[in-house]
């Protein structure tokens, strides 16, 4: 929705929050994921769950919430508290801010009695955040500090041990190397938000004292809006890629009527420079696994002369597609998904044209067009949006823009064999299947969030849940890491379930649509049912929950050897396989472990 | 402004926060004439009163409001 979108009015949506709230749940179509996040709050939170609430709605999660007593952040962390066991959050958010550093250090403290202070106040959040993991298993967001708006000290509140802006950057020091050092713990980074806000409109002590606010109301929004951006990172809504126009977008200037030696890139004239700028911050995407691509209405031939240009910062070798004719813009966009295998609401297009962008908002459902405006905005807008929120920079995403190549070079030697056994024993493939491993949990986690299409139960879970289902004896893991000739894909499939006497279940069973066709899933299947075997296991049962984007596995269980046992009326079925009955493995050309 | 114009920008400011189409205020409404006019409700309503008129009131002003003539005095008082 549109009014939820950077740049939002932040008035609008305090007024019209309920309105707007109707407005969300009224939309059809939309496949919520469903989440309980806990606000753990050492100030008023009211506002701050009602409106993130709406951020979340937007993103497609649908939050339910637990909200704990005013100021209660320490006792429900450290002490627990029955409703809040009942309630089994996904994820607890703990909203402490300035107001709720009890100790600031005086002029006549000691550098020991402050440094005894740092250790303290950090000791007490160890201990929440110890206790949450412990308790609950589950994410934790975390507010760091914002900077305090007044300066006793002046210039010297900064350097000075006995400033509190200098206690303050020292505390947020301390969350930082804690959140480098422990997964599943993220810090909503409240100072950077409030200085964008400005700190001293941020913190209004009138709507402290009066309604125990920590923030300006005004602010919450903003605030709102950074932390939804975390949630929906974690729970894998990120965009995957940007589809980008060229004339005017990614250089000045026209390259077909103007010739490519005089569109504006480089470093010639400002515009030129602002152009280079924005270049190099599309570029620098790459390495975070977005997938760059390009969809600009120009004959291909003028297209690829603006990109050579020696100062073109962007090369053609940076894009995994480019899409320049003069076909509408939606329809390239759609096939460049088809190509890559991912879905088209997993785009961002960057158009200066609003007609362009209003055609594509209008004929893909669910794909994001920031609404860039002068040049010198573009970034702003793109990066306020938080498309790709960094929760982990994991090897598969610096690898991510080679693995797509690497596929579509298999798709070339796929063409030059006439038997497609025999192309798939031309791969040399060889895969990894083995119970959930520590390294590969951010991964894991990331694939249930991710893949929709070869999904048959499309469970979503976090890492933590993850872990847990790892720790658990009565479940069989297992990940299937698939390599070939042409490069290591990574993790590509994953399935769990559980075992009840003799039976076992399976939970969720993916497969990352860059391996199709490969045989992974059988694979897959020859370790399951070893490894059910060994625990005397008799029966597998597999389930298929249709969604909208998982049919090509509607006949997944029949293709490997399961009975179907039922159907429901809304295309959900049931499947078991006997394991006293011998089974054929349809792997042909993968060698396992 | 005149006490009337500020009326209307009022009342559509209590139907947006209190997302009801049918509300309209006068010098003697108070909290209980309106439903979800609670003590959460008002902090959104005051703010969304100073966005709507481009004003801030003090901290004094706004916790000892007795009935909306007392708000709408205030606004008058802010605007002049």
């Amino acid at each position: 929705m549109k009014q939820l979108e950077y740049p939002y009015d932040s008035d609008y949506i305090l007024r019209k929050k309920k309105a707007i709230r109707r407005e969300l749940l009224a939309r059809e179509g939309i496949q919520y994921i469903d989440k309980r996040i806990a606000i753990l709050g050492g100030s008023t939170t009211s506002d701050i769950k009602l409106i993130l609430e709406l951020f979340l709605l937007n993103y497609g999660i649908r939050p339910e919430f637990y909200e704990s007593e005013y100021n209660q952040y320490y006792q429900d962390a450290v002490f627990g508290n029955p409703e809040l066991d009942e309630f089994k959050p996904d994820l607890v958010f703990v909203h402490t801010t300035t107001r709720n550093i009890s100790d600031f250090p005086k002029v006549t403290d000691t550098s020991e009695q402050i440094g005894a202070m740092l250790d303290e106040t950090m000791a007490k959040f160890e201990q929440i955040w110890g206790a949450l993991a412990e308790r609950y298993k589950c994410t934790v967001i975390q507010n760091n500090f914002e900077q305090p708006f007044y300066r006793l000290l002046g210039n010297s509140d900064f350097t000075n041990i006995h400033g509190r802006l200098n206690f303050i950057n020292r505390l947020n020091d301390r969350f930082c190397a804690y959140a480098q050092t422990h997964q599943n713990f993220f810090i909503n980074d409240i100072n950077y938000v409030s200085a964008v806000y400005g700190i001293k409109k941020w913190a209004d002590p009138g709507d402290w004292y009066r309604y125990k606010y920590a923030l300006s109301v005004s602010a919450i929004p903003d605030f709102a809006f950074n932390l939804a951006r975390i949630i929906k990172a974690v729970y894998g809504r990120n965009k995957k890629a940007f589809a980008l126009d060229m004339d005017n977008t990614l250089w000045g200037g026209i390259v077909g009527d103007d010739g490519p030696e005089n569109i504006r890139i480089g470093h010639e004239d400002a515009e030129s420079e602002l152009y280079t700028e924005f270049q190099q911050y599309i570029k620098a995407h790459k390495d975070l696994g977005i997938l760059l691509t390009v969809a600009s209405k120009n004959d291909e031939e003028n297209a690829l002369a603006g990109l050579a240009r020696p100062d073109s910062t962007l090369k053609q070798d940076d894009f995994l597609i480019i899409k320049a004719n003069w076909d509408n813009k939606d329809i390239n966009i759609a096939n460049t998904a088809k190509e890559i295998n991912i879905g088209a609401d997993s785009f961002v297009f960057v158009d200066d044209n609003p007609v362009e962008r209003a055609l594509v908002e209008q004929q893909i459902s669910g794909i994001s067009v920031p609404e860039v405006g002068a040049p010198e905005t573009y970034i702003d807008v793109i990066d306020s949006n938080g498309y790709f929120e960094v929760t982990g920079i994991s090897e598969e995403d610096i690898k991510r823009g080679g693995m797509y190549k690497a596929n579509m070079e298999r798709a070339k030697a796929s063409a030059s064999f006439e038997n497609y056994d025999e192309y798939l024993k031309s791969l040399e493939m060889k895969a990894e299947i083995k119970p959930f491993a520590p390294v590969y949990m951010a991964r894991i986690a990331e694939l249930t969030n991710k893949s929709n299409q070869f999904n048959l139960t499309t469970k979503r879970c976090s890492q933590a849940e993850i872990e847990n289902f790892a720790a658990d004896p009565s479940y069989i893991t297992l990940y299937g890491r698939l390599e070939d000739k042409f490069g290591d894909n990574g993790v590509v499939a994953v399935s769990f379930g559980h075992a009840e006497g003799d039976t076992f279940h399976i939970d969720l069973w993916l497969m990352s649509c860059r391996v199709l066709k490969r045989g992974m899933e059988f694979a897959m299947m020859d370790e399951l049912i070893a490894e059910a075997k060994s625990r005397n296991i008799t029966k597998i049962k597999g389930y298929y929950y249709p969604t909208a984007k998982n049919k090509m596995v509607r006949d997944f269980y029949e293709l490997q050897g399961f009975t179907k046992i039922n159907e429901a009326e809304d295309g959900a079925t049931e499947w078991i396989l006997d394991l006293n009955e011998p089974h054929k493995s349809g792997n042909v050309a993968i060698k396992v472990n | 402004m005149t006490r009337e114009e500020i009326y209307g920008k009022l009342n559509e400011v209590f139907q947006d926060v209190f997302d009801d189409e049918d509300i309209t205020v006068n010098d003697a409404t108070v909290a209980s004439d309106v439903e979800g006019w609670d003590s959460l409700e008002h902090i959104n309503l005051i703010v969304a009163v100073e966005r709507c008129f481009g004003i801030k009131f003090t901290m004094g002003e706004t916790t000892g409001l007795k009935n909306v003539g007392e708000m709408v005095d205030k606004i008058i008082a802010h605007l002049s």
